[in-house]
């Protein structure tokens, strides 16, 4: 273990600690209303996870950010290629892929749900909007910053478009596409959840939006804790590996 | 008009086209969208009949008051953390997994500490554009050249003036990078809070419209939400760029 893990290690400790007093501290404040406190919390969480109620709304959750998000990099991937190697493409196309991720893309969701119907494929489509955009953005940055000798070593075998991702453009610009795939995966699962909170009848966000309206905030607090553990781990977990590409090159 | 642009406004306007055509042919029926004319149409006698007006003037106003907190507190935040080396690292972690976060799942807490007016609202749209401004303000700050703190050392300014009339004026164009993921976050807050649980606004407005199947009102709303996002992005990008120009970056 380097001393730099053993330093990041020990901030996301002190910052985990830092919050947990903060919770208890803002629930002294704010009272059984509205909060419940850290250890009553993880309690409850406790025997949420193990209910029998809970399982088909996490696999439905699970499956919906799954099929989000594959689609999500299958289509931003493609698009960042195409937009970053066809150089004019490129140039018409980026600014409005610029803009329409600056949108804010909630405000899309009743046509989403008008054309795919309430249920699964809305979610999906949802999730999907939201993180085909930053991938598709961090892919033609990397495309084109690809240096100029690989693509013509690459012509020079007579590679064709296929073989030219494969074994030129993927490998040299990894590091910025896997940035791009580290922000998508945050953004598809934002948007998921934000799909499931609007309209499902499955899913941790429904899960979370029952609780709301039944001022439920044992759960609302189970539910939220779990969303935050998962997205706060996972994303660190992509964080460090992100880190580690770009410092390999 | 350069080829380019050219370019560009024939694909959004063959865009427009296709819709049209498509919603015409009965491939896109009336429930799901109305023709692009016709939403123009409805969006004028809306703002002509002024019928709307509250709900708008209620929703931007609100997300322009979270903007304005996100943006003053959040380069305030910033400036203060760039001086203190400890704490940053600590919150790092944080400001890296913030955004997989759904800020969303603390709306029932901040209407149980605020009520149901605009406050929990406002409450959200600040928590979601606060770190964005923050995370760039700090990028910005990161790169103010030594030769200028040494500058500010020889004329003696202090540590406020150092920070107003050297090192903020330097990373202004970061600082709006920050401004313009701020402007989305805020509208998506103000709007995602209104879809959730509130009795005005666009985003109620919206959902009122959706669950009525009323798309002369739905449709007109979310095209003016995102011309006046694209309107504020493009122009906050025209400045970006004409700060960056004068640099001679």
């Amino acid at each position: 273990m380097s001393a730099e893990t053993l330093k990041s290690a020990r901030n996301a400790l002190v910052l985990i600690a830092g919050l947990l007093i903060a919770w208890q501290a803002l629930y002294w404040l704010v009272g059984d209303a509205a909060l419940r406190p850290p250890l009553a919390t993880f309690r409850y969480t406790a025997t949420l996870v193990t209910s029998e109620m809970f399982w088909p709304h996490l696999s439905e959750s699970m499956r919906a950010f799954a099929a989000a998000l594959a689609i999500a990099v299958g289509a931003g991937l493609s698009l960042g290629f195409w937009l970053g190697f066809h150089r004019f493409s490129g140039q018409v196309f980026e600014p409005m892929l610029v803009a329409i991720y600056s949108i804010p893309k909630i405000t899309l969701y009743p046509i989403l749900l008008l054309t795919f119907g309430l249920g699964m494929p809305a979610k999906i489509a949802f999730g999907a909007i939201h993180g085909i955009i930053p991938i598709a953005l961090f892919t033609i940055n990397a495309v084109r910053n690809v240096k100029p000798i690989l693509i013509k070593t690459g012509r020079v075998h007579g590679f064709g478009p296929a073989e030219m991702v494969r074994s030129i453009l993927f490998p040299a610009a990894l590091p910025e596409i896997f940035t791009g795939f580290r922000i998508g995966f945050s953004l598809t699962l934002i948007g998921t959840m934000l799909g499931e909170m609007f309209a499902a009848q499955r899913g941790l966000g429904y899960l979370l939006m029952t609780a709301i309206g039944l001022h439920n905030v044992d759960l609302i607090m189970a539910v939220t804790l779990l969303l935050i553990a998962f997205a706060a781990l996972v994303s660190s977990i992509l964080l460090a590996i992100d880190r580690r590409l770009h410092r390999r090159v | 008009m350069t080829r380019l642009g050219l370019y560009r406004a024939l694909v959004v306007v063959a865009a427009v086209l296709l819709l049209e055509a498509l919603c015409l042919a009965g491939v896109i029926d009336r429930i799901t969208m109305q023709p692009p004319h016709r939403i123009l149409r409805d969006l004028a006698v809306i703002l002509w009949s002024g019928s709307q007006n509250a709900a708008i003037a209620k929703t931007l106003t609100n997300a322009s008051i979270a903007l304005g907190l996100a943006l003053v507190i959040g380069v305030a935040t910033a400036v203060v953390l760039h001086g203190y080396r400890a704490l940053r690292e600590t919150l790092d972690p944080l400001f890296a997994t913030y955004y997989a976060v759904p800020v969303f799942a603390f709306y029932p807490l901040l209407i149980v500490l605020f009520g149901l007016g605009d406050t929990p609202q406002i409450g959200i749209g600040f928590m979601l554009g606060v770190v964005a401004v923050i995370v760039n303000t700090l990028n910005g700050l990161d790169r103010v050249p030594r030769v200028l703190r040494k500058a500010a050392r020889i004329e003696r300014l202090g540590t406020l003036e150092t920070a107003l009339r050297v090192d903020l004026p330097y990373a202004a164009p970061y600082v709006l990078t920050g401004a313009k993921f701020a402007v989305a976050y805020s509208l998506i807050g103000i709007i995602g809070a209104e879809f959730i649980m509130s009795r005005g606004g666009m985003g109620y407005e919206i959902s009122f419209a959706y669950n009525n199947f009323d798309n002369a009102v739905m449709y007109p709303l979310i095209v003016l939400i995102l011309t006046v996002s694209i309107a504020i992005n493009t122009a906050l990008s025209f400045w970006e760029r004409v700060l960056l120009a004068r640099r001679g970056l």
